[in-house]
């Protein structure tokens, strides 16, 4: 035992003990610090860890017709998931799965490798749109790939072949913008075009969202909370389904577009654009080579032709300078003695009649110059009236704006003036352009609509309503997408102008006139024709005649023309001959015709709170009412409107030729 | 049976206090996981490390002093063979396979580096230079060896043993400055030697929310499980840091920070009074040793203890890099334990010869 004295210092012991207290006392701000200073910071870190907001997608409203009978459906769709957390050690499955659902096996292995960072309860979606075969591979190897897995998901379903797919537009994934503009969740699904981008906010519905406890891994340990979505709601259409079918097989393969609308209210009863696309193949996203064939497509499936299509209108656009020159009380007195054309500053300028076939219109009056589309009465009418006049007028129609319809990138047209020409080209306007623009030719474009929609105004005495799609009315608001009212343009024409212009276009249809083989046995139809140059005479020989440098066809009618309650345009996009397009429409009209015959009763006893009811006394139409497009047989969906789809513009040659050979058409 | 009666009941019981909290959040952190059964193992370590302490504390201290020496041959020898054939793991070796079970050398060296402290230092009555320069030589050796394995974590806590010794022993407060300075002059060259991985540690220690993620991940998500904690705590098993997984190794390095979440500030409270009474206890022990060597063989098992609590402490809350030091008695394993309660044995036998008037 050594000394007492000999023992360690007590003094240096204690410093020691200090030294413990003070090393215990910082160890205790710290967790005070962080417990009770900072505890709301790192509370809010903890639940951001642990709680995953997953949204839950909104059904997308329908899209129904008129009578509520469906035209854009949802439709469950199937999709194959990896659960990657079940995929240890499993990777010599992967070429197996890929071959069962006719993927690339290298494919599926990148997209496998890429995802290798994800959380483990991430499940990965290796192919989206299964079909029956993909879902029972799936199903019979539930036991040998038990990380191979269905999602239902609900997907936009569109009338098949295309049905007024420009019109309908499409959906897709919400661009970045959208996301942030809107508060979206990732990866909704929004209206890229047409009705779907101009109704978005209306389908799309509001997402709703559940709270997921997660664990560091992904894996999901309880729900928490979730609040419901809302459904997009049902946009109701002023479209008749049947006529729009009627349209699209009445146009069949040629190119070109059909608006037909209601003139008293401006209610668009069909809108038909072909050759189109099927929206169904953008569901899942379309394949690159699909996609280049649509843009490239010299037809440009793409475009809404009825309201994007800006083309001369030729002579339909007669029946304004026919109004103006009514109106001005010029055309009343005017007669023309027709050779074949005439002369205007030191121009010759030949009537279409002396060009094609070497003959005379006469003496002209204004409803033979209508009936028979005489050019030299035109010439020597729009030369007395002026551009300014012409124009006046034909902006007074709706001609170079838009019409406000409710579609996404409607095309405006022009309406060509001195002023305009000085503001464009910096040069004054010639008079000659004058004799060119009284009959649809030269610098001034129109759209399908804007043509149905100046001739609707004009025949009901210059009471212009705005053309529309979505029908207002009747319909609780809380249903459907609220509208704006129809605005109504007033430009009043005198009763004899509006009488003179109907019995010019009721002699259009009729022996003698332009459109003879369009006519409606013991029908109050009428119309004009249009064959407006896409070229000069003298290129157009030069090019040897090729299609793409044919005329464009054009035709407006009404019916019943003494009241109208359709108007009718139909551009055939180099149908060379106005009365081309004249039998496309009166092929519509008498399946209007057909339609309006149905039993009244079926209509009126229509409710909205049954969609698609529309009586069982009519079996087809009970077929589009009750299945959605898929579920019907394919063929017979096609059969609806192939049956009566005309032989396509090369097949028609022959007939063309023949006609030409006889001057009874014209 | 005095003997008996003269153990030291009270630290033990202090002891075995913090022991029984680790082996509840051991439970509470791994049940449901594929580490359940952690806690049952851990109350196995526990009675075997007993076992040892009880063994030890039958063996006079003196004893161990006197073959110093040789037992500081030995864990050189051990601490060469862990590099030449040891097992690696993570990239670094550290334990050499006995009886089956994987004994960590350096925890072992731990021991050995007290003894040899306090051997040392209980001859010294004046601290020369000459003195500080052998003790760092017979440190630093294990120390660098450690450091290749490389654990620098375990290297750094031989350190403040050789240090409190020599401070203990009679170091002038100048010495003192002197080794302080040179010291803080030492580190920055220091630097240069870490490994990629340590640095980060230290340069994400500095920063830990800018790379979440990465390396900094793990203490950031302590930093949450403590704060999420608040004064009372989430209740056992509530704790959504550990039961949602995000707090890695949430029963080893990572216990205080699942203990805190679970039980707030005020099981925080009790787990530091409880290590603060540990520590007061063994100073006391050390002040009534019957000689120089026993204080300091007492001493260095409080400043390891302690050097243990403020680097495990310190990195949950974030005041400390992450390292792989475990929290004594709480932490899960089977070398930490044994060697803490090993070197408890030798505390135990220096208390029953303590001088009581």
């Amino acid at each position: 035992m050594k000394a007492p004295q000999d023992n360690i210092s007590g003094a240096r012991l204690m410093v020691l003990q200090a030294l413990v207290l003070a090393l215990l006392s910082a160890l205790g701000y710290g967790f005070w610090r962080l417990q009770i200073v900072h505890h709301a910071y790192y509370s809010r870190l903890a639940r951001e860890n642990h709680i995953r907001l997953e949204p839950i997608p909104a059904p997308r409203g329908l899209i129904v017709d008129r009578y509520g009978r469906p035209i854009v459906d949802n439709r469950p769709a199937f999709e194959a998931l990896l659960e990657r957390n079940l995929m240890r050690g499993r990777q010599a499955d992967l070429p197996a799965i890929a071959r069962g659902l006719e993927l690339d096996p290298e494919a599926v292995r990148l997209q496998v490798e890429a995802a290798a960072h994800w959380p483990d309860f991430t499940p990965l979606i290796i192919k989206r749109g299964l079909s029956l075969a993909d879902i029972a591979f799936i199903d019979s190897h539930r036991d040998r790939y038990p990380e191979l897995r269905t999602l239902m998901v609900t997907r936009r379903l569109y009338p098949p072949d295309g049905l007024a797919s420009a019109m309908l537009g499409y959906v897709g994934i919400a661009n970045q913008r959208q996301t942030l503009r809107w508060h979206l969740a990732p990866d909704t699904v929004v209206g890229k075009a047409g009705l779907e981008q101009f109704y978005n906010r209306y389908l799309m519905g509001t997402a709703g969202a559940e709270r997921l406890a997660v664990n560091s891994r992904g894996r999901i340990m309880e729900q928490l909370s979730a609040i419901p979505p809302k459904r997009g709601r049902t946009l109701r259409l002023t479209i008749d389904n049947d006529l729009q079918i009627a349209a699209e097989a009445a146009l069949g393969q040629r190119s070109g577009a059909i608006v037909a609308l209601d003139p008293r209210n401006g209610q668009v009863l069909a809108m038909a654009s072909r050759p189109s696309f099927n929206p169904n193949d953008f569901v899942h996203g379309i394949p690159a080579p699909e996609w280049r064939k649509l843009l490239t497509n010299p037809d440009h499936p793409l475009l809404n032709k009825a309201i994007q299509a800006q083309l001369a209108p030729g002579s339909v656009f007669k029946l304004i300078v026919a109004a103006a020159g009514l109106e001005r009380g010029v055309a009343q007195n005017l007669t023309v003695n027709c050779q074949g054309g005439a002369e205007f500053y030191g121009h010759y300028y030949k009537c279409w009649y002396w060009a094609e076939k070497h003959k005379v219109h006469g003496i002209t009056r204004i409803r033979k110059a209508i009936a028979e589309s005489c050019d030299t009465y035109f010439y020597t009418l729009g030369n007395d009236l002026g551009i300014q006049t012409i124009a006046h007028y034909a902006q007074g129609f709706g001609l170079g704006r838009r019409t406000g319809i409710d579609l996404p990138h409607e095309s405006a047209g022009l309406v060509p003036t001195p002023a305009w020409k000085m503001r464009r080209f910096h040069q004054p306007w010639w008079s000659g352009e004058t004799i060119s623009v009284a009959i649809g030719q030269g610098p001034i474009t129109a759209t399908p609509l804007q043509i149905a929609h100046a001739v609707g105004g004009i025949l009901e005495s210059g009471r212009l309503m705005r053309p529309h799609l979505a029908f207002n009315g009747e319909v609780p608001a809380a249903e459907h997408a609220p509208i704006t009212e129809p605005r109504e343009l007033n430009f009043p024409l005198q009763a004899n102008t509006v009488q003179t212009i109907e019995q010019g276009m009721a002699r259009v249809v009729q022996p003698g006139g332009t459109a003879a083989s369009a006519q409606l046995e013991n029908v109050d139809f009428g119309g004009k024709t249009g064959s407006a140059q896409t070229v000069s005479e003298t290129f157009f020989k030069k090019s040897g005649g090729q299609r793409k440098f044919l005329d464009n066809a054009w035709f407006v009618g009404a019916y019943p023309l003494s009241d109208p309650r359709i108007v009718i345009c139909v551009l055939y996009e180099h149908g060379a001959q106005g009365y081309y397009a004249a039998r496309i429409a009166a092929q519509v009209i008498a399946s209007y015709i057909a339609e309006e015959k149905a039993p009244v009763q079926l209509k009126a006893a229509w409710k909205w709170t049954q969609p698609g009811r529309r009586g069982a006394s009519h079996p087809q139409r009970l077929a589009w009412v009750s299945q959605p497009w898929a579920a019907q047989p394919r063929g017979q969906a096609r059969r609806l409107w192939s049956i009566q789809a005309m032989p396509t513009a090369a097949a028609e040659e022959p007939r063309r030729r023949w006609h030409e050979g006889k001057s009874s058409e014209s | 049976m005095g003997q008996w009666r003269d153990f030291d009941w009270y630290l033990l019981g202090l002891v075995l206090l913090v022991c029984l909290l680790g082996v509840v959040e051991i439970y509470t952190s791994t049940h449901g996981t594929r580490l359940a059964g952690a806690s049952l193992r851990q109350l196995a370590y526990i009675v075997m490390a007993l076992g040892v302490m009880f063994l030890l504390s039958r063996i006079s201290y003196h004893r161990w002093l006197a073959v110093s020496h040789w037992l500081y041959g030995a864990c050189l020898l051990a601490l060469v063979g862990v590099l030449a054939v040891g097992q690696s793991i993570f990239h670094s070796r550290r334990w050499i396979p006995i009886l089956g079970v994987h004994l960590q050398v350096s925890e072992f060296a731990k021991l050995v580096i007290i003894v040899v402290v306090a051997r040392y230092c209980s001859e010294l009555r004046r601290v020369t230079w000459l003195d500080i320069v052998r003790l760092g030589t017979l440190v630093g050796l294990p120390m660098v060896l450690v450091a290749l394995e490389p654990d620098l974590g375990t290297a750094l806590t031989y350190a403040p043993i050789a240090a409190v010794g020599l401070f203990l022993g009679g170091l002038s407060w100048r010495q003192g400055v002197a080794l302080l300075l040179l010291a803080m002059l030492v580190l920055p060259l220091g630097w240069h030697e870490l490994k990629p991985y340590q640095k980060a540690r230290l340069e994400n220690f500095m920063n830990p929310s800018t790379d979440p993620l990465g390396r900094g991940y793990q203490l950031l998500q302590s930093k949450i499980a403590v704060g999420s904690g608040g004064f009372w705590g989430q209740g056992q098993g509530r704790g959504t840091q550990v039961q949602g997984a995000f707090l890695p190794v949430s029963q080893a390095d990572f216990i205080a920070a699942a203990f805190a979440e679970e039980r707030g500030l005020v099981g925080v409270a009790v787990l530091l009074g409880l290590y603060f009474l540990i520590l007061m206890r063994l100073l006391a022990d050390a002040r009534t040793a019957p000689d120089r060597a026993g204080t300091l063989l007492v001493v260095g098992v409080a400043v390891l203890l302690a050097f243990h609590i403020l680097v495990n402490l310190g990195m949950v809350v974030g005041f400390m890099p992450v390292t792989g030091i475990p929290l004594p008695f709480m932490s899960s394993g089977g070398s930490s334990l044994l060697f803490l309660f090993a070197a408890l044995g030798v505390v135990m036998n220096v208390h029953m010869r303590r001088l009581v008037n």
